[in-house]
């Protein structure tokens, strides 16, 4: 038993986290909200210099070949600096899809040297979503279909925007026509690959919505200790104190919850599918509850465009929807414990 | 990360169930806050240490195994899995010892930790005082010295056990002149000294699970004094984060509650489902469970590393205190108008849960008000400043 990262797991994520303090400043966000894309080409080839866009591309095809738990304290660090990319659909998810397909040299060997080397974007289309993420930008669009996996050109589809209160996610409704040209993978394959990619997409937002939380509490402990009233820090407070350690204790418990999900997921655990919708339960019980409690020991400021908490909690909120919501997610823990013959109390949560 | 058992953890677990599957007794003994009960209770323990089991944490030359904490965590699964009964000693096992392991002298541990192993001594604690609660370095009840003496007057109350236990432990205003947390010191005595008078206070429960102590001359030697004199209130605290902070409650208790909820719910779903509200609480009293449990693991692999816990563990006291209440509450919202009946009602099935739903009151309260935790949070872990 041992439920710790180890050193080479832990150095990675300090490194992007000590790149991500220097080069993603809220300054840089609130920049590359306002633009067209919404996206940095020159943040992106950044992460691909840190080497977040190979993580989970495979040694023979130039990545690093990390796994699940790896990608789990990075995509913390994602949350915690609300990077405004869909680097995890490209990097984790796609590159996953990739991995297991069956038998698809050819694309393997077209695409993920590329994802590696950070020159591409794969946006996903999963019938779980109503929106695909960043499809204008993409490069290639991974789409859904009877279960059925189909690629295709943006340029392939009709793209309609819908724009999001979080103005770093670019949200599109695709208009396509699947065909032969476009087919790539048979449903029962495809079905168990978006089982699959629902799981790690789950995981991967449980994991930004912990980071999240963590630098809406940092944002609020800051406010609370600087801002003066009655000629204190109103962080000296006790109803101030105590809402802000209630956000402590939701990250707390939430965190190890992710954790198990990672690595049920890396080591293709049976439960993992209810472990991770449990983590992304927790985790968005966390932000949503360092959101609110932080806008409100930002007093008015909390509610304003200038603090930047607002890019924070847009976020959270987005996110805490995507891939599956509240209710869905809870359906799975649900079908899981009130199942007959569900293993259930001391003693079997680790099997 | 390995989140396996080791072959040895996996036959540690098959040892205790085995035991427990033989010795566990088949009727429930009465309330450790009668007489007979507490009778009952101190006997389980001498039967535990018989099996050598009543502190598996402890060194084995002092009645333990030695045992980690995961060993511990196993253990607590297997002990609340066997609806074994609750554990008298408690106060003495998990938090007098551990104190006395780091600060007592190789004579103290001798005289107190083989006793309180097989229940011959039951300890009560004597922390707060009517004047000192949240607020405990207001702390009065006096121990001058005298000679080869201490001479205690004054007054303690709240004290869990007091009025069946055998020892007391707790601090004392050592210094007269002095004030606050300076100038106490950690006494242990026997609670049957002349000039002590314990006066039984009854819970909401009707039973006197706490007590208050009158102190009137009590003459209590100085070899019972735990550490330096004066030092009392650091050796109160060097324990509180670490062991107290792990090991007042384990996860094991809330899981098997967790996992009676959703049994009762599934039981009465037709009714409990008219309210979908309910069916959301058993969902997420499981999910809080489970998290508990994960976090404890999480925490002693830290501290198996060489890790260290801190204010963290006030997180913990929170966690528990209202995950408990959350599951009672759900238990009675299913219940119904049956929730109210006592044991001695003609259909007193449900009367674990009333039990158990007035006793999870008391949770956010003691061993510190979750209050007086937001604060140590805020302060120690947010770095927000002092009041």
């Amino acid at each position: 038993m041992d439920f710790t990262f180890d050193g080479q797991q832990i150095a990675f994520r300090d490194a992007v986290r000590k790149f991500l303090m220097v080069e993603a400043a809220p300054e840089m966000l609130r920049e590359t909200w306002e633009t067209e894309s919404g996206r940095s080409h020159e943040l992106r080839g950044k992460l691909a210099d840190q080497g977040i866009t190979a993580m989970s591309v495979p040694e023979a095809f130039d990545g690093i070949g990390l796994g699940d738990l790896d990608w789990v304290l990075v995509q913390q660090e994602l949350g915690y600096y609300a990077i405004p990319d869909s680097l995890s659909d490209t990097a984790y998810l796609a590159v996953h899809l990739f991995n297991h397909m069956p038998a698809d040299v050819a694309l393997k060997r077209e695409w993920l040297p590329k994802i590696a080397a950070g020159s591409v974007r794969i946006a996903l289309g999963h019938p779980i979503n109503p929106f695909v993420s960043d499809a204008q930008l993409a490069d290639l669009l991974l789409l859904w279909h009877d279960n059925e996996i189909h690629a295709l050109k943006p340029a392939q589809a009709e793209l309609i925007r819908h724009p999001s209160i979080d103005q770093s996610r670019r949200l599109y409704e695709v208009k396509w026509t699947p065909s032969r040209q476009t087919y790539i993978c048979p449903a029962r394959n495809g079905r168990d690959l978006g089982n699959a990619i629902v799981d790690r997409a789950t995981l991967a937002i449980a994991a930004q919505l912990l980071g999240l939380a963590q630098r809406m509490l940092d944002l609020g402990i800051d406010h609370a200790a600087q801002r003066k009233q009655f000629g204190k820090p109103i962080g000296s407070f006790q109803a101030v104190k105590h809402q802000l350690a209630d956000v402590a204790v939701k990250i707390e418990f939430a965190k190890p919850v992710v954790f198990r999900a990672a690595h049920a997921l890396e080591q293709n655990k049976p439960g993992a599918s209810v472990m991770a919708s449990h983590a992304k339960l927790a985790a968005g019980e966390a932000a949503r509850v360092a959101a609110r409690n932080s806008l409100q020991a930002h007093g008015a400021m909390g509610y304003t465009w200038e603090a930047d908490l607002q890019m924070f909690m847009k976020r959270a909120w987005a996110i805490d929807a995507a891939w599956g919501d509240q209710t869905f997610h809870k359906r799975r823990v649900a079908d899981a414990i009130f199942a007959d013959g569900a293993a259930l109390g001391p003693g079997v949560t680790f099997t | 990360m390995r989140l396996e058992y080791t072959e040895p953890q996996r036959r540690f677990r098959a040892e205790i169930r085995a035991w427990l599957e033989q010795q566990v007794p088949q009727q429930a003994l009465p309330s450790f806050d009668t007489e007979e009960g507490f009778a009952a209770h101190r006997a389980w323990e001498g039967q535990l240490a018989s099996g050598c089991w009543s502190a598996v944490t402890w060194p084995k030359d002092v009645g333990g195994r030695g045992a980690d904490l995961i060993e511990w965590l196993i253990f607590e699964e297997e002990y609340w899995r066997s609806g074994a009964p609750l554990r008298v000693n408690q106060n003495g096992i998990f938090l007098l010892a551990p104190t006395l392991m780091e600060f007592g002298t190789d004579e103290q541990k001798k005289r107190f930790l083989p006793r309180m192993a097989t229940g011959k001594d039951i300890w009560a604690q004597g922390w707060s005082e009517p004047g000192a609660g949240s607020d405990m370095a207001a702390i009065r009840c006096k121990a001058v010295r005298d000679g080869d003496h201490y001479v205690i007057n004054g007054q303690k109350t709240w004290s869990t056990r007091a009025v069946w236990a055998d020892w007391l432990f707790g601090l004392f205003r050592s210094d007269p002149n002095s004030v606050r947390h300076h100038g106490l010191s950690f006494v242990l005595l026997p609670l049957n000294l002349p000039g002590i008078t314990i006066r039984p206070i009854r819970q909401l429960n009707g039973l006197p699970g706490f007590a208050e102590i009158f102190f009137d001359n009590v003459r209590v030697p100085v070899e019972n004094r735990l550490g330096e004199e004066g030092a009392g209130w650091h050796i109160a605290m060097a324990t509180a984060g670490f062991e107290r902070g792990l090991m007042l409650r384990s996860p094991a208790r809330f899981q098997q509650t967790a996992k009676l909820l959703v049994n009762l719910y599934k039981q009465n779903q037709t009714s409990a489902d008219a309210d979908p509200s309910i069916r959301d609480a058993v969902i997420k009293s499981w999910m809080s469970a489970e998290a508990y449990a994960l976090a404890t693991y999480r925490t002693a692999c830290r501290l198996a590393k060489g890790g260290q816990i801190g204010a963290e563990s006030s997180t913990n006291k929170i966690f528990w205190s209202e995950l408990d209440l959350l599951m009672h509450e759900t238990a009675m919202r299913i219940l119904g108008a049956r929730g109210e009946l006592m044991a001695q009602a003609e259909d007193a099935s449900s009367y674990g849960w009333l039990d158990g739903f007035l006793f999870a009151q008391a949770g956010p309260i003691y061993a510190g008000t979750n209050e007086i935790q937001r604060n140590i949070i805020a302060e120690r872990m947010l770095g927000l400043p002092r009041s």
